[in-house]
């Protein structure tokens, strides 16, 4: 399999061969590393590396798990932050995940990861791995994996190799996910033709645990041994993450074939209720999965973070390929692995365990005290470098920054050029229209095809504006997570992009009476050897570190994923940001859309005329220019605290975020989601805002939501907005007994209308 | 009352499971697929996932485990077996109830909230049902089509063995609507819905009343426990 | 290596989703001339020594009772492989 003959022909490379064959012509540039990256290899061990060590670092210092190109940036997730920022913070980045403190002495873990490249190339299997290893991280914290949530992004609907991804990716999340028994509790799904060669997959897990479950990836002992379990190793991906992820797509088409990763996902349920049983045995005393860089990754991180030293004998390696070569061992991503690290008077009790689940494991080797790690096949060494300079102190590049040519041209092209509706009959016909878009429309076709019942723990899941799981059965003890990303914002400015996605996920938190305290992100870019994209990443990143700090909320943790493009073009800089947040009592959730008749139906926040980057602007009339709507975070913060202040009191029956559409179709969400009427007047707001009835239904300004108060709660409820100084306007009320929406001065809408063309739209293109 | 829930390797709704019984008044007891020793319990239930990762036949591999075939031997002497979708796969590859149950006719998993009909309202497991009564219990599967011989479905049929049947849509193109059966002496009850996944207020199916708040699925379990009661 | 194999079908009269689905598949594709399509097993039991006739019988005991189910599955044939 390994491509290089010279090497294959030659035999195992030890170190000694290295010292005697200093010259011998190495493939460091197939296996994606730079000609100075080879030299500084050179340079730490004071010699050629074996092929064994030139495939340790080349998977290792990939951008993929090196984040040689984001580092400088990503530090700033970590300096931007208060001491009460990090009040609850458990773990923070740089472990697989991050882990916070949620009260009655019980944390949660929770990470977002990509798995983009490989999702184009085999859909279904891309997808369904990248699940798998995001809970392998989740399960690596020392936690129960307890849902999963995803971010999918594609290509232009009607475009037949858009449905050939959907239907693999759809599919394989929905294979893995639900065979593990893990409710998927919401995520996002977005067409857009930028998409098209470069589909995002995004895959995130929550797990749960008492804060005395948490395991950490250090292998600090002298002498515990280093043990290998879960599947056996094979050909999976192998130089998938060093040639892949640092590759872009030629415009033919998916033309790399490596051997792409297969998921198992009922040997990773073995595992985790396996692995669950041994951290509550106490056997383990540290812990990592397998993921990208597979063994190079575990045994060198293993021992950097422990400060100490490993010795392994990689002939151990239980294999289900008996042809691979150490190298290959050594950069195989064979899925549902493990490494632990086990003291020996605990190896027994681990054995035990083991064998009752069938798992099968073999030892590696042992923790040494010293800084080195040696790995030998048979007699022969092969391996022998610091684990440091292998897991973490791989290269730190400070790529070059430009603003994009077409920026300023991009920015100038604002929505105002576009001619907006003229009468109520157009503007009906738009709303009408838009709410059938794909990026609006109904997601059923997509999520009923996920398990959302399983563990019994689910309190929210789509179309709610959060996933809300119930932690604690005794006391109702829960949380919530929103993620969400917009391109478009992102595009205009990535700056504004980013803090706009923490704003969007932020509030969608607190629409549901759940109290935002923890950030992840999957920062999705083009290739940063374009120094435009890179300045898109150095501004969205400057972006999110600025908003979580006024926001008071840290980033425990997430993942870069660079090289999204096809040939030069690259996708919208899309920072995808998700907000964990804690409910005392899932009992006190608010639905996304109204159930009881006679309600009051309030708009809290101001509306302007912000329609660039808007989905009207887009979907309706293909334009993309100007500048993202503005975000002032003091009002989010107020309007967060309003609404877990009225939640507590119980004031209200139902909170939707405004956001992609505009307040037009998050009316008709909230309609929707239990099919009860409404009576809208939009008059007021026309005239307190001052703007149009194109900006009112179709205008994308933040800090917005739309509540439902019952009769009997509107003085209190209006008080308390005055108290707090929220913008607050009632704009209609419910009726149930109404099989409509009549908005006044635009349309008289039935429900049944709507919903035919919004439940229509995927089972049509996809179907 | 003691109920038991056999874990198999690749088990998912066994807490669910759980769940239910000590919602319903029961106590459950976790028992493991290799273990022969049922720990006395008065009743059994199967629960729903993937055991051994559905290889060969759903079920085939969990039927031949030690806990089943006890499960077997006590069910031939009246002991209350409940089989929930891949628990029901089981006791069809058991041959405690027949048939067969293959792959959806859509080729897709489905996870909706199903309305069914109870049919048999004499077995262990529903008696605390009305005749017809409907009821919202939702379902999520991939392999729930059922499948027998003609032969068989009029047996079935004219022996009131067809304990639920599915309204509205058939999720899976099972025959004659079948989501679920009853053995000849009523102990034994296999159905394709999770009735554990509707057992607690503002976690279950939507209904007209509110969000989550279906919870037809407890009756199930005070069934059997009634039952044992009055035994 | 010796090997025992056994081959399993659907049985004839019951509906085979996935061979209706591939032979739709096929029929869409051009092959006109591909009337049904029935997807079955082929299964091998290895040995590390030559195959008796106990070994056979045994196979037999097993295809019928566990690698097939004779409520959908028919045993179509149990062959011996050197």
């Amino acid at each position: 399999m390994f491509k290089n003959k010279k090497l294959a022909a030659s035999g195992v490379d030890t170190t000694e061969h290295a010292v005697a064959e200093p010259d011998r012509d190495q493939p460091w540039k197939e296996l994606g590393l730079k000609e100075d990256e080879y030299l500084e290899i050179k340079n730490i061990l004071g010699r050629r590396p074996t092929s064994s060590e030139l495939a340790m670092y080349s998977v290792m210092w990939s951008e993929h798990c090196s984040y040689k190109s984001s580092k400088i940036y990503l530090r700033q997730f970590g300096e931007k932050v208060t001491d009460q920022m990090k009040e609850h913070l458990m773990v923070g980045m740089g472990e697989n995940a991050g882990v916070v403190d949620i009260g009655e002495g019980l944390a949660v873990t929770f990470k977002v990861e990509s798995h983009n490249h490989p999702s184009y190339i085999e859909p279904f299997q891309g997808a369904a791995t990248g699940v798998g290893g995001i809970v392998r991280d989740i399960l690596s914290m020392g936690a129960r994996p307890i849902a999963v949530m995803d971010q999918l992004r594609f290509g232009a609907p009607e475009n037949p190799d858009t449905s050939r991804v959907v239907h693999g990716v759809v599919d394989g999340i929905s294979f893995y996910g639900n065979c593990l028994g893990l409710p998927n509790i919401g995520g996002e799904t977005v067409f857009d033709s930028v998409y098209q060669g470069n589909p995002l997959v995004n895959a995130l897990s929550i797990g749960a645990m008492k804060h005395e479950d948490l395991q950490l990836a250090k292998a600090s002992n002298p002498g515990d041994l280093v043990i290998l379990f879960g599947a056996r190793t094979g050909a999976d991906g192998i130089g998938g993450v060093s040639v892949l992820a640092s590759e872009t797509f030629e415009s033919t088409g998916p033309t790399k074939r490596p051997a792409v990763q297969v998921g198992d996902p009922f040997a990773e349920k073995v595992l985790i209720e396996c692995c669950l049983e041994l951290f509550h045995a106490g056997v383990v005393a540290g812990i990592q999965d397998l993921g990208g860089a597979g063994i190079s990754c575990a045994t060198s991180e293993l021992a950097s973070n422990g400060g100490k030293g490993m010795k392994v004998q990689l002939q151990n390696v239980l294999l289900r390929d008996q042809s691979l070569t150490p190298e290959e061992i050594l950069m195989s991503e064979s899925q549902e692995r493990m490494c632990a690290v086990v003291p020996k008077k605990q190896l027994k009790a681990f054995e035990k365990i083991v064998e009752k689940w069938e798992v099968e494991y073999s030892v590696l080797g042992e923790v040494i005290d010293e800084d080195r790690l040696y790995i030998n096949w048979g007699h022969e060494e092969i391996v022998n470098v610091p684990p440091r300079t292998v897991a973490h102190d791989g290269p730190v590049y400070d790529r070059p920054v430009a603003l994009p040519q077409y920026q300023k041209a991009l920015n100038d092209d604002s929505s105002s050029s576009l001619k907006r509706a003229e009468n109520a009959t157009e503007l009906a016909a738009q709303l009408m229209q838009l709410i059938a878009t794909p990026n609006q429309a109904d997601k059923s076709w997509i999520t009923a095809q996920y398990d959302k019942y399983v563990m019994g723990n689910t309190a929210l899941s789509m179309p709610d504006d959060s996933g809300m799981v119930r932690i604690s059965e005794e006391t109702g003890l829960g949380v919530a997570l929103a993620t969400d990303a917009n391109g478009k914002y992102a595009y205009l400015n990535p700056y504004e992009g980013a803090r706009l996605a923490l704003a969007e996920a932020y509030r969608n938190v607190a629409v549901t009476g759940a109290v935002p305290r923890a950030v992840t992100n999957c920062l999705n870019f083009g290739s940063p050897e374009n120094p435009e994209v890179m300045w898109q990443f150095k501004e969205a990143t400057a972006g999110l570190a600025d908003a979580c700090l006024e926001l008071g909320i840290p980033v425990t943790g997430g993942n870069v994923s660079f090289y999204n493009q096809s040939g030069d073009v690259a996708i919208y800089p899309t920072p995808v940001v998700g907000v964990l947040g804690v409910i005392d009592d899932v009992a006190r959730r608010i639905p996304s859309g109204w159930q009881d008749d006679g309600n009051n139906i309030y708009l809290l926040g101001n509306t302007f005329d912000e329609l660039d980057g808007s989905a009207w602007a887009k979907d309706l009339h293909d334009h993309l220019g100007g500048q993202p709507p503005k975000v002032d975070l003091a009002k989010e913060i107020e309007l967060a605290e309003l609404l877990h202040g009225a939640s507590i009191q119980g004031l209200i029956e139902s909170a939707h975020d405004i956001s992609e559409g505009g307040l037009g179709i998050a009316v008709l969400e909230a309609a929707l989601r239990f099919n009860v009427g409404a009576r809208i007047w939009l008059g007021e707001m026309l005239e307190r805002d001052a703007i149009d009835m194109t900006a009112a239904l179709f205008s994308e300004s933040q800090s917005r939501v739309i509540v439902t108060v019952g009769r009997e709660d509107d003085v209190k409820f209006q008080a308390l907005c005055e108290a707090r100084g929220v913008p607050c306007l009632r704009i209609g009320v419910t009726d149930a007994t109404s099989s409509m929406v009549e908005i006044t001065d635009v349309a008289d809408l039935k429900l049944d209308d709507i919903r035919s063309g919004w439940v229509s739209t995927l089972p049509e293109l996809f179907g | 009352m003691k109920i038991g829930v056999i874990t198999y390797p690749g088990t998912l709704d066994d807490r669910d499971a759980q769940r239910a019984i000590r919602l319903a008044g029961g106590t459950p007891v976790s028992l493991w697929h290799a273990d022969d020793d049922l720990k006395k319990v008065d009743a059994v239930v199967l629960p729903g996932g993937f055991s051994y990762g559905d290889y060969l036949r759903c079920g085939a591999i969990a039927a031949q485990a030690p806990a089943t075939k006890e499960v077997i031997k006590l069910a031939a002497q009246g002991l209350p077996v409940l089989g929930i979708c891949n628990g029901f796969q089981i006791l069809v590859e058991s041959h405690l109830l027949p048939g067969g149950l293959i792959r959806n006719e859509k080729q897709h998993f489905v996870c909706r909230d199903q309305k069914l009909r109870v049919e048999n309202n004499n077995t262990a497991w529903t008696s605390l049902f009305e005749e017809n009564e409907e009821i919202l219990i939702p379902l999520k599967n991939g392999e729930g089509g059922y499948i027998a011989t003609d032969e068989t479905l009029k047996m079935l049929e004219a022996e009131n063995r067809i304990a639920f049947r599915y309204l509205d849509t058939n999720p899976n193109g099972s025959m004659n609507d079948i989501a679920g059966l009853t053995n000849e002496r009523g102990n034994v009850v296999g159905l394709m819905p999770h009735p554990e996944h509707a057992v607690e207020p503002g976690f279950g199916p939507d209904t007209d009343i509110a969000m989550r708040s279906g919870v037809d699925g407890l009756r199930f379990f005070q069934s059997v426990l009634k039952m044992a009661v009055n035994s | 290596m010796p090997k025992i194999i056994v081959e399993i079908m659907p049985k004839q009269d019951l509906l085979d989703p996935q061979g209706k689905a591939v032979a739709n598949a096929l029929q869409r594709s051009g092959n006109k001339e591909i009337s049904a399509v029935r997807i079955g097993k082929r299964i091998e039991l290895h040995f590390d020594r030559p195959i008796t006739d106990k070994d056979m019988e045994n196979a037999s005991a097993q295809a019928s009772s566990f690698l097939s189910n004779d409520v959908i599955e028919d045993v179509v044939a149990i062959t011996k492989e050197d």
